[in-house]
């Protein structure tokens, strides 16, 4: 029986050609390119028509805003891609249990501390200037998954897998309590290290940014650059999208999560060991939360035990926006989500001549839009429409 | 009601409901009262140094509040009771040691606050993570209006006389439920888990917007908050500054003690009064099975919206009084964990039992308040005597852990609470019947061990 299953499956493997694996992985890579198009040259034409619009009052407004909107652009595409790894936890977590893991921010922040752990401790023996920066970037995040991946799964077991058939917001609510603990036991252990509140995250010298171009102000050029490390965020949570979609879409046990995901109960009777998917899924979620931490530490430089809060709620807002429980769909809108950030952080206070400051007004945007998506779209932008069983 | 039932309930099942009954009914109650309120005075006046016997004392002196509400005595009793205890002894306490009439009063907000809470959570069943909210508008509200802060945005207008404080106490319950009204009327259509989130983000836009409105127009004086907020005039003040020998600082602290008792005391009985009323009982449907609740008719949305102005309205009135008390507000009082305390006294004490959150509310604030800077000096000095304890714990910074280990523990063993409603129980333990769900919990708990 079982030779006869794995010839099955071998032959259901066999016949799916390369090109519809190819489709299958790629697809969404472009649905995701073609958001952060679309998001940038709309967003874009706004800021235009309004600065044109406040032109006549102000006629220094427009260069401005021409000058500063590649550099805006580049700050949505970084922003965008740390909501979309962040958001990809909740959304994998949501597709199999419709369960909000409220401490996932958490599990992002100590893959942060991780990854800061591992750069002071090069840096006390003193060979982290000559590491190569590469095989930095690879240990950190490994060991940032590893152990970000591990504390999810332990808290699914402790916290979460006692209240499985609990009403809803039984579960919620030991979730909440879960981030609060996570935030003050990693603060314990970091100001009774020499990490402190504040953790350096120490990384060898990546050189200098890019500059891909400079723009024209007044009598000034202003550089458009993206730092190393901003490059490295991109290209390692693409690569993180591929691997995802790949092992949901591709694998065996791809199918297994998504069979959990339809109907616990059937999945079971189909010889799926369902505690153990939902064990693998917070492990693959929570992984992907601790790369992000690792990146989004590397590229700010500091650490501290309460970062992950306001990131996990921006990132939950993206999982809605782009239709929760739907992976292409969290990275989605953690790009568009990104680029609004980035939009409002930077020109609301040049539209309103300093009178809002743009940075804490972008977080009042997210949650205008996390409310805008649930009342008008609760599908978000790529989900289905679901009736709520009853 | 809930007492009727008890004894209407079939032979008490365990020895502790059957001594429970005897203290609480019947000649004994009567004895049990009276001994427990003499032997918790005594204690208290006898010894008024700050202490941790004395917040031991203190915090039992303070439970008695329950015994008079649970008690099968007759009212006038209960009432003779209740005012020798905390209208007589407690002040009286309160002019010997300033220290624990503050910590009553703050105690007195929190229980208020937390019954607003209930009524959201506890009877309607939406979980709302964004309180603090409501509180902080009712707050920023007499600040704005007592101090000059007000001619920044009306030029026109100064500061009002402090008297106007009763008058706008009421403004307070007006305000922070229409504010309740506003921020539900969008959100209270999504279901329960995306309804916590949205008020959860609502709560820190209110936040971040206290901070940031000092630009353009100065509304809140951003993070520096507004001090030299004016107190309400006490009547007949200089007859009582002559009658007790106090100073205005002693007697003020005596007034906000009786006007948040006042308060409280109000506030326990509109609670009361709706949870038995048709509109509590709508609430109830509505938490235990939404789509059952549309089919009876009930007004699903406008239950809703009720549940969350008559919450709101409670912490807008509260958090006039909080400003007039303390006398400055700034952003950081109105954060998140503030909510989230306030989400765990309610679930601490009982879900939608009154008595159970008043117990909540008591127990998670004199914690707060009395214990845990208790414990930090044992610890200090502890330390100072040579045991190793890392020097940066000081367990007043660690609320966030207490609150959060509070949380997963009374969910995963007793999400009904300590003191738990009848009809929540059986709810929360639908599936099986109480005694073999409990040995399933003691597997649970050992598997996960």
């Amino acid at each position: 029986m079982a030779a006869e299953a794995n010839v099955d499956a071998r032959q259901a493997k066999g016949q799916r050609s390369l090109g519809e694996l190819l489709r299958i992985v790629l697809g969404p890579l472009g649905q995701v390119l073609l958001f952060i198009i679309g998001s940038a040259v709309v967003l874009g034409l706004i800021v235009i028509i309004f600065a044109l619009l406040l032109s006549s009052s102000n006629p220094q407004i427009l260069q401005t805003t021409l000058a500063i909107l590649p550099q805006v652009i580049i700050d949505g595409i970084v922003r965008g891609f740390l909501f979309a790894t962040i958001a990809l936890g909740y959304t994998m977590v949501y597709g199999v249990l419709e369960f909000i893991n409220f401490a996932h921010g958490e599990i992002f922040m100590v893959g942060g501390f991780v990854g800061a752990a591992f750069g002071y401790t090069l840096t006390s023996m003193g060979i982290i200037d000559g590491f190569p920066p590469l095989l930095f970037v690879v240990i950190a995040i490994a060991l940032g998954m590893l152990v970000s991946g591990l504390l999810a799964m332990t808290t699914e077991r402790v916290a979460y897998r006692p209240l499985r058939n609990a009403p809803r917001l039984v579960p919620l609510i030991s979730a909440i309590g879960m981030s609060l603990v996570l935030q003050d036991l990693v603060r314990l252990i970091a100001t009774n290290t020499p990490l402190g509140f504040n953790a350096r995250f120490e990384t060898p010298s990546f050189g200098p940014a890019l500059q891909l171009a400079t723009m024209p102000i007044g009598d000034r050029d202003i550089p458009v650059t993206i730092s190393i490390k901003a490059v490295i965020f991109i290209v390692a949570s693409l690569l993180m999208l591929l691997a995802l979609n790949y092992l949901v879409n591709a694998t065996r046990l791809g199918k297994a999560i998504r069979a959990t995901a339809q109907d616990r109960s059937t999945a079971s009777l189909m010889g799926i060991d369902v505690n153990q998917i939902i064990a693998l899924t917070f492990l693959i979620g929570g992984a992907l939360g601790g790369a992000a931490g690792v990146l989004f530490g590397m590229n700010i430089g500091t650490v501290n035990p309460y970062m992950g809060f306001i990131p996990g709620l921006k990132a939950f807002t993206a999982a809605v926006l782009g239709g929760i429980g739907n992976i292409t769909g969290a990275m989605v809108g953690g790009i568009v989500l990104g680029f609004l950030e980035a939009f409002v952080a930077s020109y609301l206070s040049i539209f309103t001549a300093g009178a809002f400051s743009g940075a804490s007004y972008a977080d009042i945007a997210a949650f205008s839009i996390l409310i805008l998506i649930l009342i008008f779209r609760p599908s978000g932008l790529l989900g289905e429409a679901t009736t709520q069983k009853v | 009601m809930a007492m009727s039932r008890t004894s209407a309930s079939p032979p008490p099942s365990g020895g502790w409901d059957r001594i429970g009954a005897m203290l609480l009914g019947g000649p004994t109650g009567y004895g049990f009262m009276v001994l427990y309120a003499a032997i918790t005075s005594a204690l208290l006046l006898g010894n008024n140094r700050t202490s941790l016997f004395t917040d031991i004392v203190f915090i039992f002196f303070l439970l008695f509040a329950l015994l008079v509400y649970r008690a099968k005595v007759v009212l006038p009793f209960k009432l003779l009771m209740g005012v020798l205890t905390f209208g007589v002894v407690l002040p009286y306490f309160g002019t010997l040691n300033p220290f624990y009439i503050d910590v009553a009063t703050q105690a007195g907000i929190y229980v208020a606050l937390a019954l607003g809470l209930n009524v959201v959570v506890g009877f309607a069943g939406l979980l709302d993570l964004g309180f603090v909210a409501f509180y902080a508008v009712g707050a920023y509200l007499w600040a704005i209006v007592s101090t000059p802060q007000i001619t920044n945005i009306f030029p026109s207008l100064g500061p009002v006389p402090a008297g106007w404080f009763y008058v706008f106490i009421l403004l307070g319950l007006v305000v922070g439920g229409g504010f309740g009204v506003l921020l539900g009327l969008p959100v209270l259509r999504l279901r329960g888990d995306y309804l916590a989130i949205v008020t959860l983000g609502l709560g820190e836009v209110i936040r971040v917007l206290a901070v940031n409105l000092d630009k353009p127009v100065n509304i809140t004086n951003g993070a520096q908050g507004i001090k030299d907020i004016e107190r309400p005039p006490i009547p007949f003040e200089a007859a009582l500054l002559e009658a007790t020998g106090l100073d205005q600082n002693a007697l003020y602290q005596l007034f906000f003690y009786f006007l948040v008792l006042l308060l409280v005391l109000i506030t326990v009985f509109v609670v009361r009064r709706l949870k038995v009323s048709r509109i509590g009982r709508a609430w109830t449907a509505i938490r235990e099975d939404e789509t059952a609740a549309i089919a009876q008719g009930i007004p699903l949305v406008r239950m809703k919206l009720l549940a969350f102005a008559v919450g709101s309205s409670f912490a807008g009135a509260m958090g006039v009084v909080f400003a007039a008390k303390q006398l400055f507000i700034n952003p950081p009082t109105f954060d998140l964990l503030r909510s989230i305390s306030i989400l765990s006294m309610v679930i601490l004490g009982g879900l939608g039992n009154i008595p159970g959150v008043v117990l909540g509310a008591i127990l998670v604030t004199l914690l707060n308040l009395m214990i845990l800077p208790r414990v930090a000096t044992v610890l200090r000095q502890m330390q100072d005597s040579g045991v190793p304890i890392p020097e940066a714990f000081d367990p007043t910074q660690y609320q966030r852990l207490l609150f959060g280990l509070l949380l997963i523990v009374m969910m995963i063993f007793r999400p009904e609470g300590i003191l738990p409603e009848d009809r929540r129980r059986q709810e929360l333990h639908e599936d099986e019947p109480e005694i073999v769900d409990e040995g399933g919990d003691g597997k649970e708990v050992q598997a996960s061990a």
